[in-house]
């Protein structure tokens, strides 16, 4: 049996002790904009729980029951903050919020981090059932309505469908920019690799655009769009101004442009010339070896450049909420402006969580790719 | 050249922004106060590139200790580890990990701060791992052989070694920094952002642009600086 690193263990595990016996788990508060006090049940529990983590990193300690213990502790946090949230719920005022603390979100991120470690030693099969177990669990609570006591969730049932429309307006703006960017992008890329002219100037160009902050950016295209509007009506019509998607989309653009045109060229690159020349000698055309020699050997590289832009995509397009763009970034800058946390929480939650699936669905994606290759 | 030409832009800018409201009245006749006086630019210019440099000068030692960690014998172990942090860290967007410090840390410039450190991390931490696996063995053994300790041979051979990567990680979370300060103005920090959030929020474009072409120029600046500096350490 190979031994465990047990560095990593001990070090986390010592984060999550620390956490526990520190930081608020959770706080209590008489309505969603107030303020709320600070809850720490049981300190000494949680950070004897930990401890026991840390003796699962035994090197001679099974690897399943450690794998396990770790999977158990991620469902047993957000179930025990529910479970303490219906006491101190009971007998409160209807406005009473509880709030899940630093305390909580550190040994949360802590157990999870352990988790990725310790299933870094088994299969990938293994690892996307022990994944799937715990989020199932988690998920299969939240859905039942476990979690309802929690301020976050109770602010989700007020706002649905407010919030269900802020996700798919990000999403939309998301699928716009990619397939804009990808679709200017990518010929930008390929007539720049073939004519061997001009890929400093073009990526020199892109990378000056990159290093101006987004704010600034969505912010400068007000007055030029807002004059389009008012020049050509139809266009206004039709949503189009200084403010809204249009700009924002536009800036979006931008910003991927970068990183689509370099991994276009970077995939171009990583397809041997001899398969090029073979496919030459076999009487194939230009835009025969394109789509039948080189997309199919370039594309990992190229899928490889799409994960970047999604995510970065998926955050720089909450900025845009500022522009009046919508979007979940919404939630989070009415959050901050109403001095309401849950909301705040609400939007960046939503964010972080759909940055992680796209970028967990383009890594699957590209695994599988990796496989038929 | 990089350097110059953003860094005497923004000169030109301080200086004449100031006098610039007859322009800003006739672009905007419709504006009563067509230029930002709450805050000079200069000040605001100051606080900006305060909260970045000193941010960034956290963010570069607090990730150069944790990738030199990483990459030593005793610490090799935590190399996965780190890593798992760097990637999941990096889908969290900067406007994420300023929301959440909001909450924790109150409005104004802290929670900014925080967040510009938190974010700023994972770049140069990535780029410290990458640059010193990347040293060739050859370069080590060599050190060995000449008798060089472990301290010697960390700061003499491979640091040097790896500049080049480490320099363009700061580069990197510099830049960010300066881009996620701009937006920590909607959060209570004093930055350039806050003539761009405050027109945004009172309707008054010229504001707007005034605080954007700060920005612009200021960001363009700081990276002109730093690949300057980038070049000089790799030479």
């Amino acid at each position: 049996m190979s031994r465990a690193p047990l560095l990593p263990v001990l070090m986390l595990c010592a984060i999550g002790a620390i956490a526990a016996a520190t930081l608020p788990f959770a706080h209590v508060a008489p309505n969603r904009l107030l303020s709320g006090i600070a809850q720490r049940p049981h300190p000494w529990l949680f950070a004897a729980l930990w401890g026991a983590l840390a003796v699962t990193a035994w090197p001679r300690a099974p690897r399943g029951l450690a794998i396990g213990c770790v999977a158990l502790v991620i469902v047993a946090l957000p179930w025990c903050l529910a479970h303490e949230a219906t006491t101190w719920l009971a007998g409160a005022r209807a406005t009473t919020r509880v709030q899940a603390g630093a305390g909580f979100w550190t040994m949360w991120l802590a157990a999870g981090l352990l988790l990725l470690d310790r299933l870094r030693e088994v299969g990938r099969g293994w690892q996307v059932v022990v994944w799937v177990a715990v989020t199932g669990a988690v998920g299969g609570y939240a859905v039942a309505g476990g979690f309802d006591g929690i301020a976050v969730v109770r602010e989700f049932h007020a706002q649905h469908d407010a919030f269900v429309e802020a996700l798919f307006t990000h999403l939309r703006l998301c699928v716009l920019t990619l397939s804009l960017a990808l679709l200017i992008g990518a010929p930008l890329g390929l007539r720049t690799w073939r004519t061997r002219r001009g890929e400093g100037v073009l990526l020199g160009v892109l990378a000056f655009l990159q290093t101006v902050p987004s704010l600034a950016l969505f912010a400068l295209l007000i007055g030029p769009f807002a004059w389009i509007a008012t020049r050509w009506p139809v266009l206004g019509a039709w949503g189009f101004g200084g403010t809204g998607a249009a700009p924002a989309v536009f800036a979006l653009v931008l910003y991927a442009l970068l990183p689509v045109v370099r991994y276009t060229i970077g995939g171009l690159e990583a397809v041997p010339a001899d398969a090029r020349d073979a496919a030459r000698g076999l009487g194939m055309s230009r835009w025969q070896v394109l789509v039948r020699v080189q997309l199919p050997l370039g594309w990992p590289v190229l899928l490889a450049g799409l994960r970047i832009v999604a995510v970065q995509t998926i955050g720089l397009a909450a900025v845009a909420a500022l522009i009046g763009a919508g979007g979940l970034g919404r939630f989070v800058f009415l959050g901050i402006g109403q001095g309401a946390t849950d909301m705040v929480l609400l939007g960046t939650l939503a964010i972080i969580g759909l940055a992680l699936l796209v970028d967990l669905l383009f890594q699957g994606v590209l695994a599988l790719t990796e496989r038929r290759a | 050249m990089r350097a110059l030409l953003p860094a005497a832009t923004l000169v030109l800018l301080l200086l004449g922004l100031p006098h610039a409201a007859p322009w800003f009245h006739a672009g905007w006749p419709s504006l009563s106060h067509p230029l930002y006086v709450r805050t000079s630019f200069v000040a605001l210019t100051v606080s900006h590139l305060l909260l970045v440099v000193s941010a960034t000068a956290l963010a570069t030692a607090i990730g150069l200790a944790l990738g030199i960690l990483a990459t030593r014998p005793a610490g090799r172990s935590l190399l996965p580890t780190v890593r798992a942090v760097a990637v999941v860290g990096q889908t969290f967007p900067p406007v994420a990990v300023l929301a959440i410090a909001v909450p924790l840390l109150g409005f104004g410039a802290a929670p900014t701060f925080v967040a510009l450190v938190l974010y700023g991390v994972l770049p140069v931490l990535g780029q410290t791992v990458a640059g010193l696996d990347a040293v060739p063995a050859a370069a080590l053994h060599a050190a060995d052989g000449m008798g060089y300790g472990r301290w010697r041979r960390l700061i003499d051979v491979e640091l040097p070694l790896a500049a080049g990567p480490i320099m363009a990680g700061i580069r990197l979370s510099a830049i960010v920094s300066v881009g996620t300060a701009t937006i920590g103005s909607a959060v209570g920090a004093t930055t350039l952002g806050s003539p761009i959030v405050e027109g945004l929020v009172g309707n008054n474009t010229a504001y707007v642009v005034q605080g954007a072409l700060l920005v612009g120029a200021l960001a363009l600046t700081v990276d002109g600086l730093l690949a300057m500096a980038a070049r000089g350490v790799g030479r």
